[in-house]
């Protein structure tokens, strides 16, 4: 049986992964699968921290966060679908005309 | 207090006449021409100084005590226990007053219709001439300290516009500022006069303020009041210190020097003593300061006049040093030998001033007395009034000047001294010297006139019939005060008597009759010597270099006169030159380096700033994302230690 704490580091990590990958890549896809990881990352901490208190609202928000995620996909997707049609490209950084 | 009844009902009309002409020709007066113009304006005087003179004759008929007579326009400023209702007052003082007012400005304004025919701003003249006839009637009638005062502001605002009337030249509009600056000085001690009456007898109304006066004000406050409202009149008088203002006033049009600056406006200082006199004579310290004032005026601005070269500034030091005389009467205790001098020495300075505005017109705007000559000849309507005009100023036994200068002079003898004769007497044969030397100069000898002026410009018979009618009122008009030494009723003094509390009235109470007769003597000799002195040097032939000569041999004494005492050097000096420092320092140091460069640094950070910020809206995700995670720490690690 592993220590609450030692789910949460892997929560953290898995964050952090998905941090520095939204950060550093340029990819669109890439940066959708980086939100992903972001998203689980924070999930996996509210059930640790469940499984901590013994309470069930962390597993709540877990079950909303993972419906908001598929739906969010499926816009997203969509938009790059679109902003691919349109530019030809899928780096952010050439996606940059809403500036001052 | 007598209500107004049947044509004293009627005693509005006097300033609202004038009023009437100056806002027609304000209004219309582009519109209509010069000819309407000159009809409206010369009627609506014309007018006024016909009821005025009605009005002298129904006032003559009222019995003594009744010749005081109320008439309130309504009440302006209600308010608590203070109240400045519009009134007019007529007595006998206001009463010699507006009929010499009206009827001088209406002379004038008839002469104005020749000398201004050629100007383009005819109809401004004579809004402006009309407006200042209707304050100055204001000024006299008035019932009340503030209704005086808007008559007195109102002149000098007249003064300054009409001083200015040429506004296109710079001299004219300096003139102007010097003149209106220079008066406001006075008005100001003056309004503070007005106040002070108002502290101490919770009134502004004449017929509350003079007959209480000497229960209410302690010695020392009367002092107060009246060297307070002396100021004023200091100022508008153009007395020393503040007299430096008139000889600059010549650059208004000569009609206006005639009426403004030689026979109404600047007389109205002393009207303002002789009005508030049961103050001035609570206090003896501020009757001395108006005769030494007086007689300061009178001595400095006769001296400069003796040496000076410009028709119209010889006359302006005249008029200055004739209302220093007026303030001496009034300083010794002779009210109505001051009012009397002011009457006749309007009739006289107004004849000579428009006098000299025919001769230079005659000779083409020439103001230079040592290109003048032997205008006799050409001009001999102007020659012989004039000489009625130089002669009742120089004090000639049997003209005006002689009679009101004898009653001023006497009562300087018998309250003030002999030595304060004695100077007067002298400043006398000054007086007769500068008049004849001008007189001379101008209307014999040798042509010295300019060799650009072909022909003589010769005066329209409207010029030439006031000139005339001055004339006559110059000669005859003494006759309203022969002094009881020349076996004379002195009927002015007992007609002004009513005005002036009667306790230490000295007025014609000569000590014997043949003293009143010797100083008389002495006093003409003065004057007589004068006017040799002057023949001598300027019509006998040969002469001429005889006044040189002098000259180079006291220069000194010569260089002082001529730049009049050096009274406008040390002005400019001490105040007109600091002044301008310190405004040159605020503009340059405070205005333009302190303030606008802090509003223009506070610009410029705005701006600066509204370059760099939108730069940080790159346009990038990552970028924001950077920012949203920065931020996230930040508030995690705030949230963390604290």
């Amino acid at each position: 049986m592993l220590a609450a704490d030692q789910y949460l580091m892997v929560g953290v990590v898995l964050f952090g992964i998905g941090v520095i990958g939204f950060l550093t890549r340029r990819n669109v896809v890439v940066l959708l699968m980086c939100i992903e990881l972001m998203i689980n990352g924070a999930g996996l901490a509210f059930v640790s921290f469940c499984r901590q208190t013994g309470s069930l609202e962390g597993q709540v928000f877990v079950l909303f966060a993972m419906v908001i995620a598929s739906v969010e996909i499926a816009v997203g997707l969509s938009i790059v679908l679109l902003v691919f049609r349109n530019r030809a490209t899928l780096d952010v950084d050439e996606m940059e005309v809403l500036k001052w | 207090m007598v209500e107004a009844t049947g044509l004293f009902s009627k005693l509005w009309l006097v300033p609202a006449l004038p009023l009437a002409g100056a806002l027609f020709n304000c209004l219309l007066g582009r519109q209509v021409s010069n000819f309407v113009v000159s009809i409206v304006a010369c009627g609506s005087i014309g007018l006024a100084a016909a009821l005025s003179l009605l009005l002298f004759n129904s006032f003559l008929k009222l019995p003594v005590e009744q010749r005081h007579i109320e008439l309130c326009m309504y009440n302006w400023i209600p308010s608590g226990d203070f109240s400045a209702p519009i009134d007019l007052l007529l007595d006998p003082l206001s009463m010699v007053m507006i009929t010499m007012v009206s009827g001088v400005s209406f002379l004038i304004h008839v002469y104005s219709v020749g000398y201004m025919s050629r100007d383009e701003s005819f109809a401004r003249y004579f809004f402006y001439l009309n407006l200042f006839v209707f304050f100055m009637l204001l000024l006299v009638l008035a019932g009340n300290f503030l209704v005086l005062y808007i008559g007195w502001e109102g002149v000098g605002t007249c003064s300054y516009l009409l001083i200015s009337f040429l506004y296109h030249k710079q001299s004219a509009a300096r003139a102007g500022l010097k003149a209106f600056v220079v008066t406001r000085f006075g008005d100001f001690f003056f309004v503070l006069g007005i106040m002070l009456v108002f502290v101490q007898f919770k009134s502004i109304y004449f017929g509350e303020v003079f007959p209480r006066a000497h229960e209410v004000l302690t010695p020392v406050m009367a002092t107060w009041v009246a060297l307070l409202i002396f100021g004023g009149a200091v100022g508008k008088s153009a007395q020393v210190p503040l007299h430096t203002w008139l000889p600059d006033a010549m650059e208004a049009p000569t009609p206006v020097s005639a009426l403004i600056h030689a026979a109404t406006m600047v007389t109205a200082g002393v009207y303002l003593v002789a009005r508030c006199y049961p103050i001035f004579q609570l206090s003896p310290t501020a009757m001395s300061t108006v005769a030494v004032i007086g007689l300061l005026t009178a001595v400095i601005s006769a001296t400069i006049a003796l040496v000076n070269n410009d028709i119209k500034r010889i006359l302006a030091y005249s008029t200055v040093s004739q209302l220093g005389h007026m303030f001496i009467g009034l300083g010794v205790g002779a009210p109505a030998a001051a009012i009397f001098h002011l009457l006749t020495h309007a009739f006289a300075k107004a004849l000579l001033f428009l006098g000299a505005g025919a001769v230079i017109h005659a000779l083409h705007e020439e103001m230079d007395i040592r290109r003048m000559g032997a205008l006799k000849g050409h001009i001999p309507a102007t020659f012989w009034t004039f000489l009625v005009g130089a002669l009742a100023m120089a004090g000639i036994p049997g003209l005006a000047g002689f009679f009101s200068k004898d009653a001023i002079l006497e009562a300087s003898f018998t309250n003030g001294g002999v030595l304060l004769w004695l100077i007067m007497v002298v400043t006398a044969g000054f007086t007769a010297f500068y008049c004849f030397r001008l007189f001379f100069n101008a209307f014999l000898g040798e042509k010295r006139w300019d060799p650009h002026v072909e022909e003589v410009h010769h005066p329209a018979p409207v010029m030439t019939i006031p000139l005339m009618l001055l004339a006559v009122l110059a000669a005859v008009g003494g006759y309203m005060g022969v002094p009881h030494a020349l076996g004379g009723a002195d009927r002015i003094s007992s007609f002004l008597a009513p005005v002036f509390p009667p306790a230490h009235h000295t007025d014609g109470v000569s000590s014997s009759r043949l003293l009143g007769i010797v100083l008389m003597a002495v006093s003409s000799l003065s004057a007589l010597g004068g006017i040799s002195l002057a023949y001598f040097f300027y019509v006998m032939p040969g002469n001429r270099e005889i006044p040189e000569r002098l000259r180079q041999t006291f220069s000194g004494v010569y260089d002082a006169l001529s730049n009049g005492w050096y009274f406008d050097k040390v002005y400019q000096a001490v105040f007109v030159d600091r002044f301008m420092g310190a405004a040159n320092f605020f503009w340059q140091a405070v205005d333009t380096s302190v303030l606008d460069m802090t509003v223009r640094g506070l610009a410029g950070l705005i701006l600066g700033g509204g370059e760099i910020v939108p730069r940080l809206q790159t346009g990038l995700v990552r970028w924001y994302a950077l920012f949203m995670v920065a931020g996230a720490v930040v508030i995690m690690g705030y949230l963390y230690i604290f």
